[in-house]
């Protein structure tokens, strides 16, 4: 076979490759072929590289031999990558992993970003204008999106404080890099060739992720992370332009296109904008302080034995995880505990509010760890008019999305889609103590004369609990 | 403009649209498995960086090509098996979890 038929086959493999890309998407919109559609996807890039490793050693080189030492590169690099992911992502805690994503989406960018460097390195004549324009615009977004995602992983690992940060001057500093970035870009762009500025442009861009996510606060990382990941797309698709390779654009610009799609889905489930997120409005500094709000009422406490007899006497439970329940690792304990219940003839529900845990969907993911019957986890829209046929809402460290004064205006948090637990017979808080949640005001569901405040860490309250009705 | 560049914007543009529409109504469940396999996805720098790799022949480019198949092969990797592991989760599980998970293994 000579060449040039290796090389067509291998390009129809590439194209092979981005169309299982782009079906193993679409079968992701639904659970019941999620699974299969990231096999699929998987299967496409598995075969892509084979190919291009089947290209690269089929491809004639000068002196006619095998070049060792890039081999070895690509050898070592697979090895060392593939590892590192491979032992992460099996070992690491599922309440850890949003920032894994992240952590890999901070690699996948630098590695878009490293390709443009390098090539620019080699360059010894400004390319033409279009490949000088990607070459510029890999740099900027993948370096942008490595330090940026860094930065997400960091402060959902608790590295760096999850509220927002303020740099002083911050705005102007930011401002200041993206003038840079830009300048330096239109100037390489006119023809001219300089490492130097490139270097320039770089070293903006890279402090520039920094200072664009530092003053975000930790419970809007999701939304973060994902635009981040739509902006690795579109680094990985100019790397193509760069290289002049179809599948980094078509798999690039693919991710660009469905990352941003999917980050309007998860901020429209918060009810916040992309634009707000950015520029990092509530949660700040600002609604702190704005407490009180007229909720004046006593908080009423209630021991384990109580909420255990109120338990296990009640038909309809519906139980309210949240961030919380997600921290202190307890989903195994409310597991457990409902397990215990519906032994005693108790219909136990759980209802996931659509940013429960930290990111959209995550609280689903935990439970499920927990071996939690997927038919159990109930979306808000559904089981929003069954709190008014329960006898006890269980709440596990949830806050902001069940405050009743999100459907009033006035409040930080109005207009929040949130769970109806007032409705309930009787509620059940397990929570550690009066603090506030993300938002920073009072929850008024807690002064409701039908709520008792079990406090105690989710997981011990729950193994308490749990105790409590066996003792029954 | 050359005949490459002008099919390469062509794919570029098409499949930008592709990704919009390959998105549809989407749970919220679902909203953090899609996102991990969308970025396993961007992975493919892995090919674009097997590229610069094997045509490096100066210290600096085999450096940053080696980081650079590092960080892609990374990203591949580990993109995919988280997923794969939030998806496993979600399968649906029989009348009696507890006699299965003994059958299983």
């Amino acid at each position: 076979m000579d060449f040039s038929t290796i090389s067509d086959i291998v390009r129809l493999t590439w194209l092979a490759g981005a169309a299982c890309f782009v079906i193993g998407l679409m079968r992701m919109n639904s659970p019941a072929t999620a699974r299969n559609g990231n096999l699929l996807s998987a299967g496409g890039m598995a075969v892509a590289i084979a190919a291009t490793a089947i290209l690269l050693f089929a491809r004639p080189t000068v002196d006619g031999g095998v070049n060792g030492t890039g081999w070895a590169i690509i050898v070592v690099g697979i090895l060392v990558g593939g590892g590192a992911g491979l032992y992460t992502a099996r070992t690491v805690k599922m309440t850890a992993m949003p920032q894994l994503v992240s952590l890999f989406n901070a690699a996948g960018g630098g590695a878009a970003a490293l390709i443009a460097i390098d090539d620019y390195l080699g360059l010894k004549a400004a390319p033409d204008p279009q490949i000088n324009v990607a070459t510029v615009l890999d740099i900027v977004i993948g370096s942008i999106t490595f330090t940026g995602s860094l930065i997400a992983a960091g402060k959902l690992q608790g590295l760096i404080a999850g509220k927002p940060i303020m740099i002083p001057a911050g705005r102007i500093v930011t401002v200041a890099l993206a003038v840079i970035t830009v300048l330096g870009a239109v100037f390489l762009w006119a023809g001219n060739l300089s490492v130097p500025v490139m270097l320039l442009i770089l070293a903006a861009a890279l402090v520039f992720g920094v200072t664009m996510v530092l003053p975000i606060g930790g419970a809007d990382m999701p939304v973060v992370i994902s635009l981040l990941n739509s902006f690795t797309g579109t680094a990985v698709a100019m790397a193509g332009f760069v290289l002049g390779n179809d599948v980094l654009i078509i798999a690039g610009a693919l991710v660009g296109a469905s990352g941003a799609i999917l980050t309007k889905l998860m901020a429209d489930a918060m009810n916040r904008s992309v634009m707000n997120i950015m520029i990092g409005g509530f949660g700040g500094g600002e609604g702190t302080q704005t407490a009180a709000g007229g909720a004046g009422g006593t908080v009423r406490a209630i021991g384990a034995d109580d909420v255990a007899i109120q338990l296990a006497y009640a038909q309809h439970v519906i139980v309210v995880p949240g961030y919380g329940l997600a921290v202190a690792q307890a989903q195994h304990a409310v597991r457990e505990l409902a397990e215990l219940l519906e032994e005693r003839g108790v219909d136990v529900k759980y209802a996931i509010h659509p940013v429960a845990g930290r990111m959209p969907g995550h609280m689903n993911v935990l439970l499920a760890e927990a071996n939690v019957p997927y038919p159990q986890l109930k979306e808000m829209d559904d089981i929003n008019p069954e709190f008014e046929r329960c006898d006890v809402a269980l709440v596990v460290g949830a806050n902001d999305v069940t405050n009743p004064a999100a459907r009033r205006p006035g409040s930080p948090v109005s207009g929040m889609p949130i769970l109806d637990v007032d409705k309930a017979h009787s509620i059940v808080v397990i929570k550690r103590s009066m603090g506030r949640g993300y938002a920073g005001i009072d929850n008024e569901l807690y002064t409701n004369p039908k709520t008792g405040m079990l406090f105690a860490d989710a997981k011990d309250g729950l193994a308490a609990l749990t105790a409590a009705v066996k003792a029954l | 403009m050359s005949p490459e560049l002008l099919s390469a914007l062509t794919v570029f543009v098409l499949a930008i649209l592709v990704g919009f529409a390959v998105i549809s109504k989407v749970p919220a469940t679902l909203h953090t498995p899609l996102m991990s396999g969308a970025n396993s996805i961007h992975g493919i720098v892995l090919v674009g960086s097997m590229f610069i790799a094997i045509e490096a022949n100066d210290l600096p480019s085999q450096l940053l090509s080696l980081v650079a198949v590092a960080f892609a092969t990374m990203n591949v990797v580990g993109g995919y098996v988280v997923t794969d592991r939030m998806l496993q989760m979600f399968r649906k599980k029989p009348v009696a979890p507890k006699a299965t998970e003994q059958a299983e293994g």
